[in-house]
């Protein structure tokens, strides 16, 4: 167990770094700079803009000094928030977007698992049919379509909750539910689907067979067994969430990471987006190998040796 | 749940905190600012948007400031001289004028400010706004390395002499702009990478930075050390930035903002059957056009097929049917209320719209196009929902009236911009804000020589000369008549399609008093208050 | 153990047919996607309005005789542009599952078969594509390429089956130590026998599902990109598209979001039903 651990953990630097060259070499292929204005600025003041930021320089060197300063844990300073650096800019919005994606996440589970398994287990009766329908409309309607119209309901038209900023918990209702309902309705599809598949598996059957009573048998077997594609889809899913929603912060105007990745690609703000992505490269690496950890849990047949 | 633990404490402590402070602290009036985007910085040479440059008003004063109408009011600056050839002004200051540390500001402070600002190595995208101070252009370039030959030398603590390379007539406008604010050395150099931040920016405007939360807002509280302290009304000003603006009208309605940074286009007609006492709408300082590319097939030398179709655009449908936010229809470039400018128009401007339609016609076929052989052309846009509907009713507009078959190409901001600076289009879609009042804003784009930013390749010798020359005349009476005559010519071989002149939208409570609409859209807050 | 190896029929796909067409909601499901994708094809070849005409005099107009359902902010008619912005965003769907779903299968069904290092390896490779968050790729392509809708088909594809992967992946680990496949390879079978008569077969269930689920992924990432602006190219438009411009407009101009959105949603709940009988209907113990 501790060996797999290290091994995988070992493998992930090279991943690493090839996300971090594709990435540098794609970004800085694109077409336009960070510093390209609606005014085109004047020659010389280009070229002054060019130096102070290294852009001057081969793009070799300029790889090669980038490796260099993210070795010693530094992603440079930001090209669009000037002020600020990257890891600033990370330190103070990432544990917003991590509150604001776990709270989803864990909305997502337990209701998502919860209904799912009860919709299999009444397969077919008017409740499996309306959880469902509902899980659908979840998945069927965008984002940015739910949370306009849900800040308008509460926030504009019976004004009981806030409709943007970053606060308190009020101000966390609504981007929380917004992010939190395709996840739900994900959740309980994929729930229902594995729950059934497992209803008729052998071992259920044999479990059956042997007089064990349903409840027993569905929280001994099923769940269990139902759980592992839940698991495989939690880990890239909670990474995506917990890095930000592009859409959800936005719309509500949360400081979370989540624009960074649109933004600072659409800005060209080269620091930046390198910083999100390793970042997010990191935190993904990490649950699924925690993902891959947790599975031999829910299916001891699964072992890392 | 742990996160949602914590959020208990969280909401319990500031709980707590209300009740606590709540009885001690007075009611403190402040006001909540839509304001586009978060800020690029908060450094005055390292920002170059207007939503920076609203901060940034409230938190400096230059020499010359700006009133609650944009006018011009002494500022730092309590009196001037101007220099009979009009090259070198004298500025005298005020004596109360002190940053918010309780240091005077001083000369010095400007001088500072200046050299700071054109040094090649702070690499300020905006530092050619200085550029008619004498060798001002020469420092940012690198051919002189003397600073003290830039024209900005200190006389004593409280006289300022700015020699300029010309005569410039709008020099008193432009040092409203944030380029030209002082700035407090001592702090910038105790802090050289966050003097910018709270606790450490010294400023000298009627506000100072209390509070910057990336992404989520701005705070500014009331500087005590303020020559006009008095006068201020609010204790606080909120910045946030709003770049969704359709929440930000959300948010308006919810109470959440006092003012916006601008409307969404197609909710105009909800807010005037709703809101329309709140609405403010205003002429501003800048035009919409579509640029032709004079450089190659088929716009080179071919200004009939230009003319056509410029004259087949329906400006008035299109400013009321589609975009539908108050803009005013442009048959020129240079918008209406510019200083010292009487407004120029295309011949066709009061023709009717069948009028156009048939010389457009006339002209089209002249160029050597008709039904069996349309002119077959390419539309390039950035991303926008405006753009894209705009782009899709001129095609329409000239499909219906000339045949011409349009193809659409939309592209990201940055791409689109590399595109347009390669002169990588034929007919591109672009906009101009004037950076101050002044008709040489607009015109300077199209001389011969501006390199990237002559979007259309104009290339018109007698055009650069009356531009040119009217930079450097100092009747004002004939400059103007150069100026309006320069656009003539330029209107004459239609390098471009003037479409609208853009307004500014705002939505404003009702409470909020002493915001008055004007052409530059500056609306310091130091002449804001908050009823109620 | 004998039962799980008589289970697998001589001809699993025609029995399937059979069960698939007892099942009410999917014979319904599969007739109102039918009518959609028909009138797809159809509507906009036929229709009185051509997809890129503006009918100046009802700019972003309610319903009417003359426009069946409004008009959008250009007037030009919603009925046609959303069956033509039904061709892209259901070719789009389509298309990106199946590549999703034959890549994701054979990687993922293979990896958890035969294990070992081959597992690793190739498990590895999901691992770092994995770790690209491909939004950021998907930008910086469309920003490369232009709004091209075939790359768009296939970058959302060569992105939806990691996904896929792994879920068969998980599934193929818990079947291989079933009885009957441990009967199949201890008489002797060839392992790409196995996997594809006993492996696969059995994933058809959680495959279905997932391609259910996938469709609307698709269709909802294209839209997400329509909201950024990087959609398809005007005057093609897609219901990702028209929902996002509705979106903006829909406290003023309700029909421009309630009609694609309501198409888009019939749309998805037929694929959902028909996903549901599909694994019914595969599922080769089920009888």
């Amino acid at each position: 167990m501790l060996s797999y651990t290290l091994r995988r953990l070992a493998g992930a630097v090279p991943t690493v770094f090839v996300i971090v060259t594709i990435a540098f070499f794609m970004i800085r292929l694109a077409p336009g700079g960070p510093f390209d204005q609606e005014r085109s600025v004047p020659p010389e003041i280009q070229a002054n803009l060019a130096r102070a930021y290294h852009l001057d320089e081969p793009l070799g060197q300029q790889y090669l000094r980038y490796l260099g300063d993210i070795l010693q844990g530094d992603f440079g300073p930001s090209f669009r928030y000037k002020d600020f650096t990257v890891n600033e800019l990370l330190a103070d919005g990432f544990p917003v977007s991590l509150q604001l994606g776990l709270a989803a996440m864990t909305i997502a589970v337990i209701v998502g698992f919860a209904a799912g398994a009860y919709a299999a287990l009444r397969r077919n009766s008017a409740i499996d049919i309306a959880t469902m329908s509902l899980a659908m409309t979840g998945i069927a309607v965008p984002n940015f379509v739910v949370a306009p119209l849900l800040t308008l309901i509460l926030g504009v038209w019976l004004a009981l909750l806030p409709v943007g900023g970053w606060g308190g918990l009020s101000h966390a209702v609504l981007p929380v539910v917004a992010l939190a309902l395709p996840e739900i309705a994900f959740v309980a599809r994929l729930t229902r689907g594995s729950m059934l598949e497992v209803l008729r598996a052998d071992f259920v059957r044999t479990a059956r067979a042997k007089g064990l009573s349903e409840r027993a048998m569905v929280v001994r077997h099923a769940l269990q067994a139902a759980a592992l594609p839940v698991l495989s889809f939690l880990g890239p899913t909670t990474a995506a969430v917990i890095t930000g929603s592009i859409v959800i912060e936005q719309i509500f105007g949360i400081p979370g990471i989540g624009r960074y990745f649109v933004q600072g690609a659409l800005n060209r703000d080269y620091t930046l987006v390198m910083g999100v992505v390793i970042f997010y490269a990191v935190i993904i690496i990490a649950l699924n190998l925690l993902v891959d950890l947790l599975y031999p849990l829910f299916d001891p047949r699964v072992r890392h040796d | 749940m742990a996160t949602g633990r914590a959020m208990h404490v969280f909401q319990a402590l500031a709980l707590a905190g209300l009740l606590s402070l709540g009885p001690v602290s007075a009611w403190a009036a402040a006001i909540h600012l839509g304001n586009g985007t978060e800020p690029e910085s908060l450094d005055i040479h390292q920002s170059s948007g207007v939503s920076e440059a609203n901060i940034q008003r409230d938190l400096f004063e230059g020499l010359i400031a700006e009133g609650p109408d944009a006018s011009l009011i002494p500022g730092a600056a309590e009196s001037w001289e101007i220099s009979e050839d009009g090259t070198v002004y004298t500025f005298h200051l005020r004596e109360d004028g002190r940053w918010s540390n309780g240091d005077p500001v001083t000369a010095g402070d400007f001088v500072y400010a200046f050299r700071r600002g054109l040094a090649p190595e702070t690499a300020a995208a905006y530092a050619f706004i200085l550029y008619p101070v004498r060798n001002a252009e020469q420092y940012v370039g690198g051919e002189i390395t003397d600073p003290e030959a830039v024209g900005i030398r200190a006389i004593d603590e409280r006289t300022l002499e700015i020699t300029l390379k010309a005569p410039t007539a709008y020099f008193l406008d432009m040092l409203t702009h944030h380029m030209a604010y002082p700035l407090h050395q001592a702090s910038i150099e105790a802090h050289p990478d966050d003097w910018m931040r709270p606790g450490n920016l010294v400023s000298n405007g009627a506000f100072t930075l209390a509070e910057w939360a990336p992404q989520s807002h701005i705070r500014l509280a009331r500087n005590p050390q303020y020559h006009d302290a008095e006068a201020v009304a609010l204790d606080e000003v909120w910045y946030y930035p709003t770049e969704d603006v359709g929440q930000e009208l959300q948010r308006y309605r919810a109470g959440e903002l006092d003012v916006t940074y601008d409307i969404p286009a197609d909710q105009v007609a909800w807010i005037e059957a709703n809101l329309a006492a709140e609405y403010r709408n205003f002429p501003y300082l800048g035009t919409y056009y579509y640029v032709v590319n004079t450089t190659v097939a088929p716009f080179a030398d071919n200004i009939p097929l230009r003319q056509a179709l410029a004259l087949a655009i329906d400006r008035e449908v299109l400013t009321q049917k589609i975009t539908r936010a108050g803009e005013i229809p442009a048959y020129s470039f240079v918008p209406p209320g510019v200083m010292h400018y009487e407004q120029q128009t295309q011949a066709f401007a009061d023709w009717s719209q069948e009028e156009r339609n048939a010389q457009a016609r006339e002209l089209y076929a002249e160029a050597g196009y008709g039904a069996d052989t349309p002119l077959q052309i390419e539309i390039l846009y950035n991303t926008s929902d405006n753009h894209k509907k705009i782009a899709i009713a001129i095609s329409a507009m000239w499909k219906q009236t000339l045949g011409v078959e349009t193809t659409l190409r939309n592209e990201e901001w940055k791409v689109y911009l590399s595109s347009r600076d390669e002169k990588n289009f034929q007919v591109v879609r672009a906009a101009w804000i004037g950076d101050y009042n002044d008709a040489n804003t607009f015109l300077e784009l199209f001389v011969s020589d501006a390199g990237e930013m002559n979007d259309p390749g104009y290339d018109s010798a007698r055009y650069d000369e009356l531009v040119k020359g009217g930079a450097f005349e100092t009747d004002l009476a004939a400059r103007q008549a150069m100026m309006e005559e320069a656009e003539r010519v330029f209107l004459a071989d239609t390098p471009l399609i003037p479409i609208y002149f853009y307004t500014t939208q705002h939505m404003v409570k009702p409470g909020v008093e002493g915001w008055i609409d004007n052409i530059k859209d500056v609306h310091p807050s130091h002449f804001l208050s908050v009823g109620g | 153990m004998t039962d799980a190896l008589a289970a697998v029929p001589r001809s699993p796909w025609r029995d399937a047919r059979v069960r698939l067409l007892r099942n009410r909601a999917a014979v319904v499901a599969i007739f109102v996607l039918g009518a959609i994708a028909a009138a797809c094809i159809l509507v906009p070849s036929f229709a009185q309005w051509p997809l890129d005409e503006v009918d100046w005099s009802s700019i972003q107009a309610p319903p009417s005789a003359e426009h069946l359902l409004g008009t959008d902010g250009n007037g030009r008619d919603l009925l046609v542009r959303i069956f033509y912005g039904g061709r892209i965003s259901l070719t789009l769907g389509l298309a990106a599952t199946l590549v999703a779903v034959v890549i994701g299968v054979a990687w993922g069904a293979t990896a958890g078969y035969v294990g070992g290092a081959v597992d690793g390896l190739m498990m590895r490779a999901v691992d770092v594509l994995y770790a690209l968050p491909f939004m950021f790729f998907v930008i910086l392509l469309m920003v490369f390429f232009g709004r091209d809708v075939v790359l768009m088909f296939v970058a959302l594809g060569a992105v939806s089956w990691l996904d896929m992967a792994r879920i068969v992946r998980g599934q193929t680990l818990t079947l291989k130590r079933r009885e009957f496949v441990r009967a199949a390879h201890a008489m002797g079978a060839r392992p790409i026998a196995v996997v594809a008569r006993h492996i696969v077969p059995n994933l058809l269930g959680p495959v279905a599902v997932f391609a259910t689920l996938t469709v609307p992924r698709v269709i909802l990432f294209e839209s997400l990109l329509s909201f950024l602006g990087l959609g398809v190219q005007e005057p093609m438009t897609s219901w990702g598209v028209l929902i996002s411009e509705g979106a903006r407009a829909m406290e003023t101009s309700p029909w421009m979001l309630l009609f694609p959105a309501a198409i888009l949603a019939a749309t998805l709940f037929a694929l959902n039903f028909i996903g549901d009988g599909l694994r019914d209907a595969l599922d080769p113990r089920d009888h």
